[in-house]
């Protein structure tokens, strides 16, 4: 069997592989929150926990009434994104003039409440929630078996990546939006609704990052935890990236995903420091990150 | 008459960092007014314990519930007990600041504190102190081995008991090659080391290990790929709680429970609700406490229900609940004054009495600190055979107190040497 640093080739390729669906994840969630800073100039330190509501509500669609994973594909997305257009409306609009630290600091708190308020209600061990029956079972792929589900995360967020970037970059609508976000004035004056936009697009990224907690229901379990965790490695990823940058967070996204992973065959136990040592890296050789302007 | 006092302190996350969370930790550990007065005539308890992280709901507040239950049980024995509590966040800094201030601040005895580092710090700081510390949370056997103390007693469980529990169960039935993914701090290299040593025993033997850092990872089918390239007959999990519930999810995911064996080596209660049945059936795990076990541990179930979310006690609460009683008790047969003074004389006293609670039964504290109890290999329930949320064990096999536990000579512990 053929070995690449000691390893054998299948397993370096399986590893490959799932670094790639991890990244997937990142990609989802660092693009939400690109898309939120870009557009908004907030640090939604929320993300997390919206991330968490994501499952959760997919979670209690079904047990409470009775509707499956495709539902709450649909469904969670857009009850977490109207929890983000509450939020931003009542309190996030009121920072947009001040200092990024106090956006930062409201959503960090509000993602705080949130998650004490679910670990109340529903305590810390977590939530069963199944794969649903048409995603069970896996390839064979000759180096590994590759459950199917994974193999649809990744297809479902390459898609939502690059719907999100042809919206923003290629619409008459992220048209606007972009304009918003260098002159806010100017295109207020051109009779565009600015704050409806504003309070919409902080709407859709929560309910990118609620999207991405349904994916996840199924192949983690439903904590409150569950948010918190990825989240700083997201917020890392958005900063190699640069901040704001949609193309540098997908990008990142799965390019770290892909580093950790194969961190994890390496030296497992440094898998979780190895993100933070290339954001070191990226801040000290290139501070606006690999994508972001100066 | 005994009084049972809580203050609550919100769960806090942490993520702000070392300086909040000692905050965190002053506030919540901050001394009752009105208690004073009868500082003499109270015996303090503080109960520190995962109030907001992954292992809350098999300790934390139904921990407090429990260890309040029995200070209820005990009134009117001519002294009050009051119950403190506080979050320490699986984090040893913050953890040892409580404790110092607790036992500063004239609280007699620590209860539970699960995570086994946070243990081990609070572990020094009773003995320091001469305070007494009455752990039934975590679970690295070293607390009664090299790193045994005069002031603690490890109630509920460790991971010779667990290793020996399941561990020895699978290989004697043919498991003979292990893989295991270990949580990467003290209790997984304690657990890991344990059912080595069972496995080695017994002729099988470890191909591979995966150390993830805890408590950072929440992917984990990278090490079950490892697992499965490593063709072992058995995948050990090392681990606890979440961890164990997501990496076991991500093993049936990749098809590995076609492969392989699973040991769960630490599994609850709670996570097997977590997980779900129709993913955990047919599990072996290792604990010494279940509600459904027998009348007596029924009937404390009934007691704690109603406090606790009308949750049973978890294996770790109900430690809680026996490890109070047995202290208060020994606190009445010395007197209040005695076991003030010292905690090293309390816990002396809790070892020259035999134990008896609805938890556990009859059983006894040896030497090292370790307390003996009958330990049970359950196997989970299938969604067909349960009658209903919390009734998820049926009884695989019964290890008798004397059989369970490390023997004495064995552990290192050097006040057995001396």
């Amino acid at each position: 069997m053929d070995e690449i640093f000691g390893i054998p080739a299948p397993l370096l390729f399986g590893q490959l592989l799932l670094g790639l669906i991890n990244g997937a994840f990142y990609a989802l969630l660092s693009l939400g929150l690109a898309v939120i800073f870009g557009m908004l100039n907030v640090i939604n330190f929320t993300h997390g926990a919206q991330f968490m509501l994501g499952a959760f509500v997919a979670w209690a669609l079904l047990s409470f009434l009775g509707l499956g994973y495709w539902w709450a594909l649909l469904l969670a997305p857009l009850i977490v994104g109207a929890f983000g257009v509450l939020l931003e409306r009542t309190m996030i609009s009121r920072l947009y003039k001040l200092d990024h630290l106090y956006g930062l600091l409201l959503t960090f708190g509000v993602g705080l409440i949130v998650e004490g308020l679910v670990r109340n209600e529903f305590g810390s061990s977590g939530l069963p929630y199944r794969i649903p029956a048409e995603l069970q079972g896996s390839w064979d792929l000759g180096f590994m078996f590759m459950p199917i589900y994974r193999g649809w995360v990744v297809v479902v967020a390459i898609v939502a990546c690059l719907a999100t970037w042809l919206v923003i970059e290629k619409t008459k609508i992220g048209s606007y939006l972009r304009a918003a976000t260098e002159n806010p004035a100017l295109v207020q004056a051109f009779g565009i609704n600015v704050p409806l936009m504003m309070t919409l697009t902080y709407g859709a990224g929560v309910a990118l990052a609620a999207f991405a907690g349904v994916l996840a229901a199924p192949i983690y379990s439903v904590n409150p935890q569950m948010g918190a965790n990825l989240i700083i490695i997201v917020f890392a990823v958005v900063v190699i990236g640069g901040m704001g940058s949609i193309l540098g967070s997908v990008v990142t996204g799965f390019g770290l995903g892909i580093i950790e992973g194969l961190t994890k065959v390496f030296w497992p136990e440094a898998s979780a420091t190895v993100i933070f040592v290339v954001m070191a890296i990226v801040l000290l050789t290139r501070p606006a990150g690999l994508f972001g302007r100066a | 008459m005994t009084t049972a006092h809580v203050t609550t302190g919100p769960g806090r996350r942490t993520l702000i960092g070392g300086a909040a969370a000692l905050t965190a930790g002053a506030f919540s550990a901050l001394p009752l007014t009105g208690a004073r007065a009868q500082a003499a005539n109270t015996i303090r308890i503080g109960v520190l314990s995962d109030m907001s992280g992954p292992y809350r709901d098999a300790t934390g507040p139904g921990s407090v519930v429990c260890t309040q239950l029995a200070a209820q049980e005990f009134a009117g024995r001519g002294f009050n007990v009051e119950v403190i509590q506080a979050d320490h966040q699986n984090r040893p800094d913050v953890g040892s600041t409580i404790a110092r201030q607790w036992y500063d601040q004239g609280v007699d005895a620590i209860v539970d504190v699960p995570t086994s580092s946070v243990a081990f710090a609070v572990n020094t700081i009773a003995r320091e102190r001469n305070k007494v510390f009455l752990n039934s949370g975590a679970a690295s056997s070293d607390l009664t081995g090299p790193q045994c103390s005069p002031n603690t007693v490890h109630w509920t469980y460790d991971t010779y008991m667990l290793a020996k529990g399941t561990g020895d169960a699978i290989v004697r039935t043919g498991g003979q090659s292990w893989f295991f993914i270990t949580a990467d701090y003290a209790f997984g290299h304690a657990l890991q080391r344990d059912v080595s040593r069972f496995v080695e025993a017994a002729g099988g033997r470890v191909v591979g290990a995966a150390r993830y850092p805890f408590p950072q990872t929440t992917d984990f089918s990278s090490f079950v790929v490892q697992a499965q390239a490593s063709r072992a007959q058995v995948l050990g999990f090392a681990n606890a709680s979440l961890d164990t519930v997501n990496s076991i999810k991500a093993a049936r995911e990749f098809g590995l429970h076609r492969s392989m064996r699973f040991a769960a080596l630490l599994m609850g209660l709670v996570d097997v609700h977590a997980l779900g049945l129709a993913e955990a059936e047919g599990l072996l795990l290792t604990e010494s406490f279940y509600w459904d076990l027998n009348d007596r541990t029924r009937r404390l179930s009934t007691r704690v229900r109603p406090l606790n979310q009308n949750r049973p006690p978890a294996m770790v609460q109900a430690g809680c609940y026996g490890a109070t009683l047995h202290y208060l008790k020994a606190v009445a047969d010395m007197g209040v004054a005695a076991a003030k003074a010292d905690g090293r004389a309390a816990v002396a006293r809790m070892k020259a009495m035999p134990t008896d609670d609805d938890a556990f039964g009859a059983g006894s504290i040896r030497a090292d600190g370790r307390k003996l109890h009958p330990v049970y290999l359950f196997q989970v329930k299938g969604p067909r055979e349960s009658s209903g949320t919390w009734d998820y064990y049926r009884v695989a096999a019964t290890t008798s107190a004397e059989d369970a536990w490390r023997p004495l000579a064995e552990g290192g512990c050097p006040l057995v040497r001396t």
